[in-house]
């Protein structure tokens, strides 16, 4: 099974780090992964995006051009990028950031106020996670356990008192 | 082994550490520049030099001096930062100096773009600097391809008194991927030619690439290209896959050759009998493997993120007794898996 994710929002919202945490929990599930940064003219533009692959095969081309699943977290971003995601996949929106809707209905929307959550509990800067723990619950493609491991993984260990924040708002997301 | 999360120009920066690099000198260029900064953190602890010159030209006549004492040594740079150092490198092969250059390409001529491309093919196999020499071009596919060839590339270099070049692309340097680092050997074996000090027990060397005397350096190129005689026997490397049996041989390198393999295995499944030939050689070019794996093949289609270089080393290993034809993307574009697939059907329509 192929899982094809683009992550893209604005420079700052941690969208190249929500996917290297998606990454990493791939690599202690011991499958095959990819991750590619944009790195193009469009970050200068204040735009940002990732493609991360998890797949139980070895994986071709590491950019995603059609989607399974895209987190998305700005309207630019929402509009370059909805209208690629394949029949059946999954869309997680922060609805703070993006107030409109997506028309298609051969794919299944998710509006979460994720940076509205984040002010709200006290978690500047982390509507990111809290995003990822929505597309964790509804996808179910790394487990909480695995999430925490990737956490341990990507986060430096003087920084180590920042895995429970991020899992703290992965829970939040999930519970939306 | 642990698995790491890496992208492919750290991983590549950190496998040369390994591989007993003690010098690196680079000027920053997008799509490479972690390798200048992941060995700016760590060469120091490790032992080695890093050192930002002020221009590509001073980077590869450092290389020159460093490999003349007989330090494993490496710069990188991506496609125009290369023409750059080119005549540093001609110097650098005509004083028979082994030493480890890294193009991660992007897209040209001139500044070009800044995303992957591959265009850089002639000029790293074909005419890297004036004079009568080559390189020997690596071409990685993948994360783990960039730390096993660096570590081949600085051996093959120091056996044979040659540059050697990774040629990669900016897709192969930004992207992450699970990589492993193999245990290496550090022993290395003499350099009895290098400047190191005579201790006043031996003759002095000289390292020189100028040579007045024409029948000198006839002599000289002659007894290189004995060399690079053996080498071409020996040094080719390729992955053949699914060939057997296949009518259709897509050739593709480095990044493209994932696509190109992405697109076979779909045209397997619709019954299209197609394989992928992918040379880890540029030069020497894998021409027994080439003819290898297009023995049933009655077409042959060369895939390149550029307008199209290889190919003629394609139909050369090939002395065309097979039509191949060409798709590319360039300017820093990179083919899509389904592209490439309509060309698979195209070539075999006709049956």
């Amino acid at each position: 099974m192929l899982n094809e994710i683009i992550l893209a929002g604005f420079g700052g919202q941690g969208i190249l780090f929500a996917g290297k945490i998606l990454a990493y929990g791939g690599l202690m599930d011991n499958k095959e992964i990819s991750w590619l940064p944009s790195y193009g003219p469009e970050m200068r533009g204040g735009t940002a995006n990732c493609s991360v692959c998890i797949s139980d095969d070895p994986i071709g081309s590491p950019l995603v051009l059609e989607p399974n699943y895209l987190i998305v977290m700005n309207t630019p971003s929402f509009d370059k990028f909805i209208g690629s995601v394949q029949p059946g996949g999954k869309v997680f929106v922060d609805s703070t950031m993006i107030d409109k809707k997506s028309e298609r209905d051969d794919i299944e929307c998710f509006y979460v106020p994720a940076s509205q959550l984040a002010e709200e509990n006290k978690m500047s800067g982390m509507a990111n996670i809290i995003l990822l723990g929505k597309f964790i619950k509804e996808t179910g493609i790394i487990s909480i356990d695995t999430l925490h491991k990737a956490f341990e993984k990507a986060i430096p260990p003087k920084k180590a008192n920042l895995i429970d924040v991020n899992m703290r708002a992965i829970n939040i997301g999930g519970q939306v | 082994m642990e698995r790491n999360l890496m992208k492919g120009n750290e991983a590549l920066a950190e496998a040369a550490m390994r591989a007993g690099c003690k010098c690196f000198f680079g000027y920053p260029i997008t799509p490479q520049t972690e390798i200048s900064a992941y060995l700016a953190k760590k060469m120091q602890a490790n032992g080695g030099v890093f050192l930002q010159a002020e221009s590509e030209i001073a980077a590869i006549n450092m290389v020159l001096g460093a490999s003349a004492t007989g330090t494993r040594c490496m710069t990188s740079s991506s496609s125009p930062g290369i023409s750059l150092k080119s005549e540093g490198i001609s110097y650098i092969a005509g004083s028979d100096l082994p030493c480890v250059i890294i193009n991660v390409e992007r897209g040209g001529p001139g500044l070009g773009g800044i995303q992957p491309s591959q265009s850089d093919y002639w000029q790293a196999t074909k005419a890297l600097g004036h004079g009568d020499f080559q390189l020997l071009v690596f071409a990685p596919a993948s994360v783990q391809e960039m730390v096993d060839m660096v570590v081949k590339a600085f051996d093959k270099a120091d056996e044979y008194r040659m540059p050697a070049m990774i040629l990669a692309d900016g897709l192969l340097g930004q992207m992450m991927e699970p990589v492993t680092f193999p245990e290496i050997s550090v022993e290395q074996k003499p350099k009895p030619w290098a400047c190191d000090g005579t201790k006043m027990k031996r003759k002095h060397n000289i390292i020189n690439s100028l040579y007045l005397q024409p029948e000198t350096l006839e002599n000289s190129n002659i007894s290189r290209y004995e060399r690079y005689k053996k080498i071409k026997e020996t040094e080719t490397d390729a992955e053949i896959y699914l060939c057997d049996d296949a009518e259709i041989v897509v050739t593709a390198f480095g990044a493209t050759a994932r696509v190109a393999k992405s697109a076979v295995n779909t045209a397997r499944e619709q019954g299209i009998k197609a394989g992928l030939f992918r040379p880890k050689t540029l030069w020497p070019f894998p021409v027994k493997e080439i003819n290898e794996a297009c023995k049933s093949a009655k077409n042959v289609l060369s895939v390149e993120m550029s307008m199209g270089q290889m190919i003629d080393d394609v139909k050369l290993a090939l002395e065309c007794r097979i039509p191949v034809s060409f798709f590319g993307r360039t300017g820093g574009v990179i083919p899509k898996p389904s592209e490439i697939l309509e060309e698979i059907k195209k070539l075999g329509g006709a049956e």
